[in-house]
């Protein structure tokens, strides 16, 4: 006796393929909201960005300092405070994040390294408003003014000092994974050939992970420009600011200028040009991270091709 | 000098000369002391500022802690508290992990097992990547521009619900990293077996490759939230309020809907105030935030090690 099966009888029931398909659907839609995302940011600083590029005069954008309710948009304050802090930041959070990172990836023991790296990932959790806080009741007043007598209560280095210890873990955690790339044989190859734990660890592994430490460097320094609490509270707190090349003087860089406006859109809301900066501001701050996180991204990229 | 012939004495004089080397190699040494001296800095500091934030907030930590945390903001230092805060805070929390869980962790199952490395799949990875980068702050002018202003009518403009929207766009990134690390973890044999006896795609994702990710999936929520909880920056841009506010007799489920402010944002307004009083105030909301945050955190690392699979 023969038995012939038809195709619908080998499908599978309709309603197990209609529920695979729709879920097929959910999730391409989901991946499509995070698009979405992406291009309403574009969307919307673009396009305000654009309105206040196009109704400032030329002669605005220099000026004597950052005063938007005035009309003076002067951009070289905010950029210039903004390299000054961000610069100390790094100066603080290179040595000690890449330091910790070789002492986590090439000499710690294993129960050193358990504890050592959650106590990092902590680290990066702390709120960075806790940090301003930080910067004016502890680093300025306790630290700072033992050493420098005519510092400003507000100033650049002590925002810059809380931005760099904010940066730290992220320095550490990115170089980390940087000399843990590097392969074992070439350490060994080192060791072989008798040198030292220093001088392999100097002129081998750091060589062989340079392009990953310097990816490192530059999403920290991107993290440490976008960084806008610490500074709004320790440096600049105010929604204006003299152009100024001090670190003892405080001084407002382009986050903390769009925090400022950002609490007085209130009074400034409506098609104002004071409001309008906010997001031509903006602008400037998303070209300035995107191109940074793209040239780390990018070495990052290479870096785990190579091994 | 005496001459070694055995392998083993051999042995014996190259460890002495070895330990001897090591002793005298102090450029090694004086490395190694800098690099725990780095590492000690990194951590400890941790330690320091818990200490300081616990030193400057004493006054009101012991003095007046069940009045702070139950009491909303008010003009006068020693009568101010942070109770509209820490509700304000969850409430975005809860509006944030709403929104970003599904919608990350479904990207992050598109990306693992639909997409084949599609160009589209390609497009939302790298969009992906570079959001993660985007500055908080850029976040709040998304927030303002489409979640306060374009969409008034849903979310009735500066309330619980723009900031959680805005702090959902935030830590949307951290969750769809941290789920599709999760899932390519999950061995592959589970899915051939799924499909083996018969599954069709949608029954080896729910039933098999995502309860097995779970954890970590539970791990990455768990850090974006402690993400979200330590965030002012976008709340206010997109207008948490930094000063007094009344929910009149408003019941919780109406508080979404009307003013509201969060925890780091009342920080941010204590410290802009002057004299000793509130810089105590914000050092005590500071250690209050920290000891929620690294709670959060602390619980996130331990369900990762208690969870963490060798397949």
């Amino acid at each position: 006796m023969t038995t012939t099966l038809s195709i619908d009888e080998l499908q599978t029931a309709r309603g197990r393929r209609a529920r695979a398909s729709a879920a097929r659907w959910v999730f391409l839609s989901a991946a499509a909201v995070t698009v979405l995302v992406s291009l309403l940011i574009i969307w919307t600083i673009a396009s305000e960005a654009w309105s206040f590029a196009s109704e400032v005069a030329r002669d605005q954008l220099f000026a004597i300092g950052w005063y938007p309710r005035r009309g003076l948009f002067d951009l070289s304050t905010l950029l210039v405070n903004s390299a000054q802090i961000s610069a100390v930041a790094m100066i603080v959070a290179i040595p000690s994040g890449l330091g910790a990172a070789i002492y986590l990836a090439e000499y710690a023991q294993p129960r050193v390294r358990r504890v050592m790296k959650p106590t990092l990932e902590l680290l990066a959790s702390v709120p960075s408003v806790v940090l301003g806080v930080f910067a004016i009741s502890f680093i300025t007043p306790s630290l700072l003014s033992n050493f420098f007598d005519d510092i400003n209560f507000f100033n650049k280095l002590a925002a810059g000092i809380a931005v760099g210890l904010l940066v730290i873990p992220l320095i550490a955690s990115i170089s980390e994974d940087a000399l843990r790339a590097v392969p074992n044989s070439l350490r060994e190859a080192s060791s072989g050939l008798g040198a030292r734990k220093v001088t392999t660890t100097i002129r081998v592994v750091l060589p062989a992970a340079l392009s990953g430490l310097m990816a490192a460097a530059i999403v920290g320094f991107s993290r440490a420009i976008g960084e806008t609490m610490v500074v709004t509270i320790a440096s600049g707190g105010g929604d204006t600011s003299l152009f100024n090349t001090s670190l003892f003087e405080s001084g407002g860089t382009i986050t903390s200028a769009m925090a400022s406006l950002g609490l007085g859109t209130d009074q400034v809301a409506g098609n104002d040009l004071a409001f309008q900066s906010l997001y031509f501001l903006g602008a400037l701050l998303f070209l300035i991270t995107l191109g940074l996180n793209l040239i780390g991204n990018a070495i990052v990229n290479r870096l785990r091709e190579k091994y | 000098m005496a001459v070694v012939t055995t392998p083993g004495q051999v042995a014996r004089t190259t460890a002495a000369d070895l330990e001897k080397r090591a002793g005298a190699d102090v450029a090694g040494a004086v490395f190694k002391w800098t690099l725990i001296g780095a590492t000690t800095f990194a951590t400890a500091f941790l330690g320091v500022l818990l200490l300081v934030m616990v030193v400057d907030g004493w006054s009101v930590l012991s003095g007046s802690l069940g009045h702070f945390l139950t009491h909303g903001f008010s003009q006068s230092a020693d009568n101010t508290g942070v109770w509209q805060g820490i509700l304000g805070s969850l409430q975005i929390a809860l509006v944030t992990l709403v929104l970003a869980v599904p919608i990350g962790v479904a990207t992050a199952i598109y990306l693992v097992e639909y997409s084949g490395g599609s160009r589209f799949a390609r497009l939302v990875e790298l969009n992906v990547r570079n959001l993660a980068g985007v500055p908080s702050i850029v976040y709040g002018l998304l927030g303002l521009a489409v979640f306060v202003q374009t969409l008034e009518n849903f979310t009735q403009g500066r309330t619980v619900v723009a900031g959680g929207m805005t702090l959902a766009a935030m830590v949307l990134p951290i969750v769809v990293i941290t789920s599709v690390e999760a899932l390519k973890a999950v061995p592959q044999e589970l899915r051939e077996a799924a499909y083996g006896v018969g599954a069709t795609k949608w029954e080896v994702v729910s039933k098999q490759v995502v309860p097995a990710g779970a954890s970590t999936i539970l791990t990455g929520t768990v850090l974006a939230l402690a993400r979200a909880l330590g965030e002012a920056a976008p709340l206010i841009l997109v207008g948490a309020a930094t000063g007094f506010i009344s929910f009149g007799d408003a019941n919780w489920l109406e508080t979404f809907t009307g003013p509201f402010t969060a925890l780091p944002v009342l920080i941010f307004n204590f410290a802009r105030q002057p004299g000793e009083e509130w810089a105590a105030n914000a050092a005590a909301a500071s250690v209050v935030i920290l000891v929620v945050v690294l709670m959060v955190n602390g619980f996130a690392i331990y369900l990762r090690n208690r969870f963490e699979k060798k397949w």
